[in-house]
């Protein structure tokens, strides 16, 4: 396979599968990470924070680069604060802004996050942010300088793919700034699907945790993920029903012949 | 709004169980999105031969939306004074308890000893006194609990909305207002005499808290007082209104069975097991992302098998008396507890059932 990596940063991952560690119980963390091999983990800072009993970073094998949320945040400011945080505990610049404002389905709130994007960048920060897949909302988002934007494919822990593929589309194909597709995915040909596209990483969690075998599932995404970015870079054929037996432009052949200048 | 509600709760209420068919059990778990006639149907006598694909179901959508983690936490009861009088509970005001309330000093050393346990989430408990435990009580006890806890919740009586608004301040999470039973007969029947008579300060209590600004509240309903079924109707009903008032709000239901009290006969309907189970998974299925807690009213053996099946919150450690962790109680008992196990057997006991045992949940922003 080619050398094919990206930048995030000012660094560089070559695998394209970034995995959640927030599903599991903490000791299986290192089999799934041995099995899918990603480069980025995410984690939750309220898992980092548990002073006294079991701390998330204690599991997490060396070498990675860690990506801790902010999840707790409904607000930009409380999504800064936790990032300072994340930074004090030792996780490093790479923050994904979580601002979310509706329990039910862990609902992004678009406009928060935007506001977190510009106080995180400020900062000194590399602001991943999560977000309802919109256009316009995630240029703005590239402008105040996010290093990547997260679009959902469906609600977070729902497992039903891409859901919002022609939103998601449109996003590949318009902005400079890498897309990773985040939430909902729930098969590797879900994920699959999303680099096929073009997109530059897929985020996996509960598809991962809640298989009946986690670690071989890591590696069945780690694949797919694989073959999406062979398949988009490789150029994908074109899906057309049979071509029409009586060209459409057939009436040019009956043009005479122009007179040449 | 609160009118939408007494509106819910009377149908709840009036529900007709025993005309649910399977056909109608089928279709509520055939839903992706339940209302409250299908949990109705899940709640229903009928439902009673689906318990294994309502476990099915309620395992999947824990898992997806929880991971499998628990979460850990202990109450600590700062006063058991009381001017209710509630038939069931050891509390009420006429019953010849050891009464006490844990003074500045004691709270320390509680907070101390039930932090070196390991324990991060901490429940604080009263009495309704506000001579004995009024806000202004509350609110030092808040501050020093949340000065070395990630997570302060507050169980203790109705208070006023700036009430809840000073307590958020100094540091309160979330806040549990149970109604014990919604039907209204009952609840004037078991609730004599005392502020706890007022049905609709009551009821509105979570609703306030939250507009007070607390990240999460918890309703709940005592079972065993009347018939169960239109109690956890009307609970889904109440936790609907409140999910709808604020879309942010972490929720979180409680289904506490009655126990035996000291002073007291428990003159009460019983609700087994099986009947517990289906409550608690018919909950699940009904809201996917609400907190469920199992207290140590439960068996150890309940407790464990209904670890991933809907249950994402446990307590362990309990002591029910006043204070107790650090030196002898203050006060007598609320209730005797079925599982007395220490919070190392408890998280022996979750690690043994494949999950994560999580003491702090949240990094306060």
């Amino acid at each position: 396979m080619r050398d094919d990596p990206f930048r995030l940063g000012g660094r560089e991952f070559h695998s394209r599968l970034i995995l959640g560690s927030g599903k599991y119980p903490l000791p299986q963390i290192r089999e799934v990470v041995a099995a899918g091999e990603p480069d980025i983990i995410t984690l939750a800072l309220r898992r980092v924070n548990a002073q006294g009993e079991a701390n998330i970073l204690d599991y997490l094998p060396p070498g990675k680069t860690w990506l801790p949320n902010t999840s707790g945040a409904q607000t930009a400011k409380e999504a800064l604060t936790l990032a300072r945080l994340a930074r004090e505990l030792g996780c490093g610049d790479f923050i994904k802004i979580e601002v979310i404002v509706d329990a039910k389905y862990l609902w992004p709130d678009n406009e928060e996050t935007l506001e977190a994007v510009k106080l995180l960048v400020a900062d000194g920060f590399v602001a991943l942010p999560y977000m309802t897949p919109d256009l316009v909302m995630a240029r703005k988002m590239e402008k105040a300088g996010a290093a990547a934007i997260m679009p959902l494919g469906a609600p977070i822990g729902s497992n039903k793919g891409l859901t919002t593929k022609e939103l998601i589309r449109i996003m590949i194909a318009e902005l400079e700034t890498p897309i990773i597709v985040d939430a909902g995915l729930g098969r590797p040909s879900h994920a699959c699907e999303a680099m096929e596209m073009g997109a530059t990483a897929v985020m996996i969690n509960t598809a991962v945790a809640t298989a009946e075998n986690p670690p071989a599932m890591a590696k069945a995404f780690a694949l797919a993920v694989k073959a999406g970015r062979e398949a988009y870079l490789a150029g994908l054929g074109p899906t057309t029903e049979a071509a029409a037996s009586s060209p459409l432009t057939g009436f040019l052949k009956s043009e005479p012949p122009k007179a040449s200048q | 709004m609160i009118e939408n509600l007494l509106k819910d709760l009377q149908w709840a209420l009036a529900f007709d169980f025993e005309a649910i068919t399977p056909a109608k059990v089928e279709k509520a778990l055939s839903q992706e999105r339940l209302e409250l006639t299908d949990l109705g149907a899940l709640l229903s006598p009928a439902a009673e031969s689906y318990l294994e694909p309502m476990a099915q179901k309620a395992q999947t959508l824990t898992r997806n939306f929880f991971g499998r983690n628990i979460d850990l936490y202990t109450p600590l009861y700062l006063a058991n004074h009381c001017v209710n009088h509630c038939q069931y509970c050891a509390y009420h005001q006429q019953n010849p308890l050891r009464r006490g309330v844990l003074s500045r000093e004691d709270l320390v050393k509680e907070l101390a000893a039930i932090k070196a346990l390991g324990f991060r989430d901490i429940l604080l408990l009263t009495g309704e006194s506000r001579a004995r435990s009024g806000p202004d009580y509350l609110e030092e006890a808040t501050r020093l609990a949340a000065g070395s806890f990630a997570s302060v919740g507050l169980e203790v009586y109705p208070l006023k909305t700036p009430e809840y608004a000073r307590l958020k301040a100094a540091g309160a999470d979330y806040v549990c207002v149970y109604q014990e039973t919604y039907q209204p007969d009952l609840y004037a029947r078991v609730h004599p005499k005392g502020p706890k008579k007022n049905y609709q300060w009551r009821l509105m209590a979570p609703a306030r808290a939250l507009m007070a600004g607390v990240r999460g509240v918890g309703v709940g309903a005592l079972l065993g007082l009347g018939p169960f079924r239109p109690d956890v109707l009307a609970l889904a009903a109440h936790g609907r209104f409140l999910a709808h008032l604020s879309p942010a709000a972490e929720l979180s239901y409680s289904t506490p069975r009655l126990r035996p009290i000291l002073g007291a006969l428990n003159q009460f309907s019983q609700v087994s097991e099986k009947e517990l189970l289906q409550i608690i998974l018919a909950l699940r299925i009904f809201s996917p992302s609400f907190g469920l807690s199992l207290s140590t009213r439960e068996s150890p053996h309940f407790r464990d098998h209904l670890i991933g099946l809907g249950i994402t919150r446990l307590s362990a450690g309990v002591k029910t008396s006043v204070g107790g962790h650090d030196g002898p109680s203050q006060g007598d008992e609320q209730f005797i507890k079925s599982d007395e196990r220490d919070v190392n057997e408890v998280r022996a006991a979750i690690v043994a059932r494949g999950h994560q045992p999580v003491f702090a949940d949240y990094a306060r922003p």
